[in-house]
């Protein structure tokens, strides 16, 4: 008897918290970076709710999966992920321990970014891990391409009209709106980088080929000797070598990095170390996608007219 | 368990009500405009602006034929199995360009690797067999030690494990995990389940033969330890290198509140390990652990944990403990473990630094024949810290008793330096100093490569 009305008692409050609680309409939303995240947040606006996993100045191939990020997803209506296995060693076990049947890939509330835009370097032929930390399904950093982040607006604007049929007008809009913002703001990028098209230039990883495709520079070498494995002296010696051959004064390094032997390039060929950010987040100011690039370009113009003259 | 079903459907029901009394919320308020309109009525200025919008326009028109043209041609190259040509450049160029290199006859693009998802559906599809196999993945380890220690049998070298790991999602519902390790005491099944992922009310189901989840280092397979050994704790009384690793199911759930990461887990086994064993079916193994997890900052957290074991261990006992008549006993055992983990990564200085401290308590209660019963305790504290993008250094202190003998006690430590050539191999050098019970101190050095070929597997956290 006791417990029934035990029973009762709690039901009442629940029911009475759960109507008092305020509404929430919105999609929940979790990406696995901050660049998705700002895509999303553009096309939906306030009918979704965003988390990205992985902060801006983060490696994203080296994130933890941390418990409260299985929080996160097992409370998504959608998961947006890079894909192209940028997140291999760390988000199938979010995924599986989130015990959210809505996301799981194959689900409408799983999207891989990836599948409908522009992916560079897809290895031919023989692949082994001989040639370090190779993507087999191409290289993942293909969101540094605005047209693939329009590509990426596209593919959210659908799943998200999808999962929330009624709210599907607005989508549209707001993506034409992005769409809109982002022609434009192309256009202004590429007028300022139009004077040092064909330029060559060193990245530390291969985070920038879709970027660098874009604007009209050429990566001619990387401070990696192979894609994840840490600088040798042999490889810099060489790298030095060649940069001095070709006149390169560029070094682009993301956030993450050692800036040790970038620096000590830079000195040997008397060029300079630039900080580019690959993700939105990866400094303060960069709140948007379109903040990204413009932050980017003007760090990379201004070190271009340096080391250029031009 | 009525009573939780009972919460689950109020909760429910309490949320359908949230739903149905709230009001939709409001349209959205017009999206934001590039530019705003200059002030000046200026004639000419607005013709410009007149302009520069029908300028737009045309290119958001021409964006979309070129979208339109590179989805067609897409289709076209599909349907005749050819070498695709992607010009999806086209579009952007004609974005980027001023209306002059625009109108100009445009080159052909250079051609480039397939960006659709059709990239991964080649002109002649790999065959049904070959897309569903399952990710695999070998591990070997393997170990060398020096020194003397009249308590241990390893072997100067040894390929202590080679781990065949098979991992698929088998249906919407499941996805299945098989670990078959191979060492020179034969192949057996490390782990081997079946998950169910698509269970309400947060649940996580497991099926098969499982690592149990007491405490952290039992649920570690060989490759993922921070160590070349084993926690002299978890040699003494959590089963060693196998540990408490059964045939069973495993439910867990998350418990959600604004506060911490919790999870309870509840699992029940056959008692077939190295820790409960029994030849009797209705006497089972019963595992509970209880999991908290809070990010202290972005770049520290805390990890704690408290687990429960209780199961047969007639199976286990020593000869020289059967009764005089060479009967078996029901005896049993009871397990409590403690653990407590501190990490810390700096995100910006991911791959070159991290700290981890980690500490478990393990009492053991063991009953004996004549209603009698001895306790053990024992624990590890354990630290590792990186200090270069591929080198660790740690320390560990152990301390255990035994689980029939909890006075005998064996003390240890080590110091340990790993070195990663990549996230595929590790090399690591372990100096470790034991002192046993019986008065014996060895003093060795123990030798570890581990290596991992096929499907890139996720780390475990």
């Amino acid at each position: 008897m006791r417990t029934s009305a035990f029973r009762l008692t709690f039901l009442a409050v629940l029911a009475v918290l759960g109507a008092a609680a305020p509404a929430r309409a919105a999609l929940s939303v979790v990406t696995t970076t901050e660049d998705l995240a700002a895509i999303v947040r553009e096309v939906g606006g306030d009918k979704v709710t965003v988390t990205a996993l992985a902060k801006g100045y983060q490696d994203p191939h080296f994130v933890e999966p941390k418990p409260s990020f299985i929080l996160a997803v097992s409370r998504a209506n959608l998961l947006v992920v890079v894909g192209r296995e940028l997140e291999v060693g760390w988000l199938p076990t979010l995924i599986t321990s989130s015990r959210n049947a809505r996301i799981q890939p194959g689900a409408p509330g799983y999207l891989d970014a990836s599948l409908n835009v522009r992916i560079l370097e897809i290895p031919t032929g023989q692949i082994t891990r001989a040639m370090g930390d190779v993507h087999p399904q191409g290289n993942p950093h293909y969101w540094l391409d605005p047209a693939n982040g329009r590509r990426i607006a596209e593919a959210v604007r659908d799943r998200l009209a999808q999962l929330a049929p009624a709210d599907r007008a607005t989508f549209e809009s707001r993506y034409q709106d992005f769409d809109r913002r982002l022609a434009a703001a192309e256009k202004r990028w590429d007028a300022a980088m139009a004077p040092y098209k064909g330029t060559k230039i060193v990245t530390y990883h291969r985070s920038w080929p879709n970027f660098m495709d874009r604007f009209g520079l050429a990566v001619m070498g990387y401070v990696e000797p192979k894609p994840g494995i840490p600088p040798s002296p042999s490889h810099t010696v060489e790298l030095i070598g060649d940069m001095k051959a070709q006149g390169v004064k560029l070094i682009v390094v993301e956030p993450y990095f050692d800036k040790k032997t970038p620096q000590a390039i830079a000195a040997q060929v008397g060029g300079l170390v630039l900080e580019l950010m690959p993700s939105v987040g990866g400094d303060r100011s960069i709140t948007d996608y379109i903040e990204l690039f413009d932050y980017d370009i003007d760090l990379l113009t201004a070190s271009l007219r340096k080391a250029t003259g031009r | 368990m009525n009573r939780r079903f009972c919460v689950v459907a109020a909760t429910a029901v309490g949320i359908v009500a949230a739903l149905a009394f709230a009001a939709r919320a409001e349209a959205q308020p017009a999206p934001r405009t590039a530019a705003s309109a200059a002030d000046a009525p200026d004639d000419v200025r607005a013709l410009r602006e007149e302009l520069d919008r029908l300028r737009e326009e045309f290119a958001a028109i021409r964006r979309q034929y070129d979208d339109r043209l590179f989805a067609l041609e897409e289709r076209l190259a599909a349907i005749s199995g050819g070498p695709r040509v992607i010009a999806p450049d086209a579009a952007s160029v004609a974005r980027g360009a001023s209306a002059e290199e625009a109108a100009a006859p445009r080159s052909p693009a250079p051609e480039r690797p397939v960006p659709q998802d059709a990239a991964l559906q080649s002109a002649t599809p790999p065959s049904s067999a070959q897309v569903f196999n399952p990710a695999t993945s070998v591990i070997g380890n393997f170990v060398a030690a020096a020194g003397r220690n009249a308590a241990s049998a390893q072997p100067s070298f040894e390929l202590g494990e080679a781990e065949v790991a098979f991992q698929a999602v088998v249906d919407p519902y499941s996805r299945a995990d098989f670990y078959l390790a191979a060492s020179p005491e034969g192949l057996e099944i490390e782990e081997g389940y079946l998950t169910f992922t698509a269970l309400p009310a947060d649940l996580l189901l497991k099926v098969g033969k499982l690592r149990a989840q007491f405490g952290k280092a039992n649920t570690l397979h060989t490759h993922a330890r921070p160590t070349a050994d084993v926690p002299l704790v978890v040699e003494n009384l959590i089963g060693g290198d196998e540990g408490l690793s059964d045939a069973g199911v495993s439910l867990s759930r998350l418990i959600h509140n604004p506060y911490v990461f919790l999870e309870a887990t509840g699992e029940v086994y056959a008692g077939t390990s190295d820790v409960f064993a029994t030849s009797r079916r209705s006497r089972l193994t019963y595992v509970g652990r209880l999991r908290a997890y809070r990010d202290l900052t972005e770049d520290k957290n805390l990890d704690l944990g408290a687990s429960f074991a209780y199961g047969p261990t007639e199976g286990l006992l020593p000869d020289t403990l059967f009764g005089p008549d060479g009967v078996v006993p029901e005896l049993g055992k009871r397990l409590i473990g403690v653990d407590a983990t501190f990490r810390y990564r700096p995100l910006r200085r991911a791959i070159y630094s991290r700290l981890n401290l980690r500490t478990e308590l393990v009492w053991s209660r063991q009953s004996l024949p004549a209603a009698s019963h001895t306790t053990a305790f024992g624990f590890y504290g354990l630290g590792e810290y990186q200090f270069a993008r591929r080198w660790y250094l740690g320390a560990r202190v152990d301390r255990a008793g035994r689980v029939f003998d909890g006075t005998s006690k064996d003390y240890g430590g080590s110091f340990f330096v790993t070195f990663w050539p990549t996230e595929f191999s590790q090399i690591r050098s372990q100096y470790r100093r034991t002192r046993y019970a019986e008065g014996l101190t060895a003093n060795e050095l123990l030798m570890q490569v581990n290596f991992a070929i096929g499907a890139h597997g996720a780390h475990v956290f």
